[in-house]
């Protein structure tokens, strides 16, 4: 396990400000302690500081994971983020997407959101711009095979647009599975975290 | 074709061709049937009961018959049945009423002899519409007349048994079968077993006969149908449970035994050892429950994840979406139970948001029992696929630190994957194999240890367990566990604060895997058993067969699929008490303890049972043991405090060179660096322990020389002490010994 190298945590930064912006360094300073990012097998994992000093009792070799796994980096310094970051990354999230609890099954089995389905949206997102996307009650959605999206139009333009059907919010293809694919349903998720 | 057919010569056609052949058949018997067999035949063969219908019942029929008969040349045979209500009841209502009544007996079966009655009334020499009545119209037409002993009339069916038994005495049939299978196959003939299994039942409402050997045989080679067996199963049972009053003159509780084992391996389909083990672990009628209740599978459970959601809210999301639940039981806040569900509870989105787990409902127990308290650092030794794990940390609520481990890589996907959905932030996931876990990483507050195990509990999960499992797996099971719970409570810090607890637990219910790994534990480390602060369970075992086991035993928890509706279960809690304080009565360290109440009464017990014990080596027993060297050292001890603890260490360290705790040694040393040399005290004492358990003297003689050299020397680290032992130990020892024997 080590920290990240000045490159890596650039790279890394950036995808994060696409989705939270510079709320970065909530993050990192949190009321409870100091957290950081480390990296082991090409993986980030974002630990607090008590744990990262005991974590280093153990061996490269055996160490599975530590804390909870943001992403990882790809084998060209790509960095992918997980579906395993959703849950620090949405409260700090800008733009956010809400859905309409019709549309709330679909986009959990993979489907894109439609305008349809388009609860509310936050002003001025731009094209492209990442957002995440919610229930009507709040909850950050969790889709298979990734929360993460982006809107592939922009506010202004999707207000004008008549026809329900476009697609409000592509989902970003990074697969990281918690659900099994939709053609099949088993009582236990597939456990292996997948690029 | 001329017209053949002349009406002034009509010739009025008789019975068919094929009831001549009927009557032809009858008449054939009779030639060579004796008396008996053909009553017999008359009543239970479809032949015999066709005549009995046509058959004239002694009194009624010939009342009847003035009215009834027929005319033509079938007079003499075709006999009017009696007609039950539908037809003619005016004619019947001179029959004895009794006669009814007797029939409302029979039920259904006289309803449908009625219509079959009527058509035979009306349709002569329609034979197709005969219907066999089983001969109980007849029987009960035919015994109207007899009386039992006291003067009332018997019901037809007690009448059929006394026809039986008669005929039975007249076959001369060997009063040693076994009426429900060997009845059947002797006497060969289908028709028969139907009332033979009336009467059987009858028979053997008094007594299981055993079958003889060659019954047995012939079982071995005709297949038995399961009912018999389940039938017989249940018989036996019985018969084991009254043993005085039911039993077979001259038949011995083995034979019962024996047999009760062979049909429970063929009809629950368990192997011999698992059933042998199983009857000696439960009583007769006990172990028929548990063998049903593993056929069948337990409730699904779910447990909310307290970290994201309420218990109140997730179950109303869920009924929403058509789950059918309902809180697990008083003893669980956080556990719901899945009746039935329209949706696939393992891919709603409460359940990849990380709502809630899917997990066994005893699953709950070992972590309900350790109760991690926020901010402590906890192992999880044996953590796949980590629903406890995730329990703790929701327990802790995401505080202090957790290291889930698990010796086997492609299993540490699952507790990935359930760590990072049920939102758990305080974890370390590691590989090793728990015996080398105290080396990695010790101090720990607790330690859940969910030890690999033979599944005995689980079989309704897995049935694989039933036929797999033998003696040799179990004993290598034991001994694995047995290396595990001691890694385990070389990893828990006894000076810890608000913990110092290990909970060992099992999903299997063989003593070997339970109880004997428990008392395995509280013989070689400085541990005691605690409440499990689970009020239901059954107590743990404190004696089985020829061993016995420790008392405080009984407060470990045993749960059973037939009793508790969860899987089968163990679960046991252990303390690690501190040594720190280098006083001379241990008894007082034990007081000091965190828990005082337990502490006392627990060390009281144990002081007074290791006394007589020989096998004790609590530090309390280190006074009782009556061996030369001891006292001496525990006088240098207690004079030298600390430094001859070291002593006592680095000379015990030898002695343990072959044994598991070896490898203890130096990571003792470790920890104690870590740790600020306290646990080193701890490990120290326990080293010294252990060797006098060995009760091996030269080492005690070795000790006591050690002493005498060393003297009040200051160890300046334990690893520095422990350098004086390289590498070739056995050489060493070997010239320590020779120096000692040369010395006296």
């Amino acid at each position: 396990m080590r920290p990240l190298t000045d490159d890596e945590t650039k790279t890394m930064f950036e995808k994060l400000s696409k989705y939270i912006g510079e709320n970065i360094k909530h993050l990192v300073d949190r009321p409870d302690g100091t957290y950081c990012f480390r990296l082991h097998n090409d993986r980030v994992y974002y630990i607090s500081e008590t744990i990262l000093k005991l974590a280093t009792n153990i061996s490269r070799g055996k160490l599975v994971s530590v804390g909870t796994c943001f992403g990882k980096f790809t084998k060209t310094i790509k960095f992918r983020l997980h579906i395993t970051a959703l849950d620090f990354l949405a409260p700090y999230a800008k733009f956010k997407v809400w859905v309409k609890p019709g549309q709330e099954q679909s986009f959990l089995y993979g489907n894109h959101v439609l305008k349809s389905g388009l609860g509310r949206i936050t002003e001025n997102t731009n094209q492209y711009q990442g957002v995440v996307v919610y229930s009507m009650a709040d909850v950050p959605l969790v889709s298979w095979p990734s929360p993460f999206t982006y809107c592939p139009l922009s506010n202004q333009i999707s207000q004008h647009i008549a026809l329900p059907l476009h697609i409000l919010s592509i989902i970003q293809s990074n697969q990281s599975t918690y659900s099994p694919p939709p053609s099949h349903t088993v009582h236990y998720p597939i456990k292996s975290v997948n690029i | 074709m001329g017209r053949k057919l002349d009406p002034t010569t009509y010739v009025k056609k008789g019975p068919g061709r094929k009831s001549r052949k009927q009557k032809g058949a009858e008449t054939e018997l009779a030639k060579f049937l004796t008396d008996g067999e053909r009553d017999m035949m008359m009543m239970f063969c479809r032949a015999g009961k066709r005549a009995q219908v046509t058959k004239k019942p002694k009194e009624s029929i010939e009342k009847e018959e003035p009215k009834k008969g027929f005319t033509d040349e079938n007079s003499e045979w075709l006999k009017p049945a009696k007609r039950k209500r539908e037809v003619g009841q005016s004619d019947n209502e001179d029959d004895s009423d009794s006669q009814w009544e007797q029939e409302e007996d029979e039920g259904q079966e006289g309803g449908e002899n009625n219509k079959g009655k009527k058509l035979l009334i009306e349709g002569d020499g329609d034979d197709d519409d005969l219907v066999d009545d089983y001969g109980a119209l007849e029987d009960s037409s035919e015994g109207e007349g007899e009386v039992d002993g006291d003067g009332e009339e018997l019901l037809p069916i007690e009448r059929a048994a006394r026809k039986q038994k008669k005929l039975q005495e007249a076959m001369g049939q060997e009063s040693d079968d076994d009426d429900e299978d060997d009845d059947k196959r002797t006497s060969g003939d289908e028709d028969m077993d139907e009332d033979d299994t009336v009467q059987a039942n009858l028979d053997e409402m008094d007594k299981f006969i055993l079958p003889g050997a060659e019954e047995i045989a012939k079982e071995g080679v005709l297949l038995v149908d399961l009912q018999t067996i389940h039938q017989r199963i249940k018989d036996n049972v019985d018969v084991l449970s009254h043993f005085a009053t039911k039993r077979e003159e001259g038949k011995e509780r083995t034979e019962y035994l024996s047999l009760l084992k062979k049909d429970l391996s063929t009809y629950y389909s368990y192997n011999n050892f698992l059933i042998d083990k199983l009857l000696d672990i439960f009583p007769v009628s006990e172990l028929i429950d548990f063998l049903e209740a593993n056929e069948i599978q337990r409730p699904v459970t779910i447990r909310t994840n307290t970290l994201k959601t309420r218990r109140r809210d997730l179950a109303q999301a869920l009924i929403n979406r058509g789950v059918n639940l309902d809180p697990l039981g008083k003893w669980s806040k956080v556990g719901l139970v899945i009746f039935d569900s329209s949706v696939p509870i393992g891919a709603t989105p409460e359940y990849l948001a990380g709502h809630y787990m899917l997990q066994g409902a005893s699953s709950f127990l070992p972590v309900m029992a350790l109760s991690p308290q926020e901010g402590e650092t906890v192992l999880d030794m044996s953590s796949a696929p980590g629903g406890k794990t995730t329990y703790m940390a929701q327990l802790m609520r995401n505080t202090g630190v957790i290291v889930a481990n698990d010796a086997s890589a492609d299993r540490l996907k699952s507790v990935v994957g359930n760590i990072h959905r049920l939102g758990v932030t305080n974890s370390m996931i590691c590989n090793y194999d728990g015996r080398q876990f105290p080396k990695v990483m010790g101090g720990f507050d607790r330690v859940l240890l969910d030890a690999p195990c033979s599944g005995t509990g689980v079989i309704s999960k897995d049935p694989a367990v039933k036929t797999s499992k033998d003696e040799s797996d179990i004993q290598r099971l034991a001994h694995l566990q047995k290396e595990l719970i001691l890694a385990a409570i070389d990893s828990v810090n006894a000076e810890s604060p608000s913990g110092g607890y290990l909970v060992y637990c099992t999903c299997s219910i063989m003593v070997e895997e339970n109880e004997w790994v428990v008392d395995y534990a509280l013989k070689k480390r400085n541990v005691k058993l605690v409440q499990t602060g689970l009020d239901f369970g059954k107590e743990g075992f404190t004696r089985f067969k020829e061993r016995r086991f420790h008392p405080s035993l009984k407060l470990s928890r045993r749960f059973y699929p037939h009793s508790h509706n969860m899987d089968g279960f163990f679960v046991a809690k252990l303390k690690k008490f501190s040594n720190t304080v280098p006083t001379t009565a241990v008894e007082k360290d034990g007081e000091e303890e965190t828990k005082p109440s337990e502490a006392v009464e627990v060390t009281a017990d144990s002081s007074d049972e290791d006394g007589p014990s020989n096998a004790g080596s609590k530090n309390k027993s280190k006074k009782q043991k009556p061996v030369p060297g001891k006292p001496a050292m525990s006088q240098k001890t207690t004079a030298n405090g600390k430094p001859a603890k070291s002593i006592g260490k680095k000379t015990t360290n030898p002695s343990t060179l072959k044994k598991n705790e070896k490898p203890t040694g130096p990571k003792k040393a470790k920890i104690a660096k870590m740790d600020g040399g306290t646990v080193k005290v701890d490990g120290e004492l326990k080293k010294s322990n252990t060797v006098k358990t060995e009760g091996e003297t030269t080492k005690e003689l070795k000790e006591g020389s050690r002493f005498e050299k060393k003297g009040d020397k200051q160890r300046k680290s334990p690893m520095q002490s422990k350098k004086r032992m390289g590498k070739n130990k056995f050489n060493k020892l070997k010239k320590l010994l020779k120096k000692e024997e040369v010395g006296q």
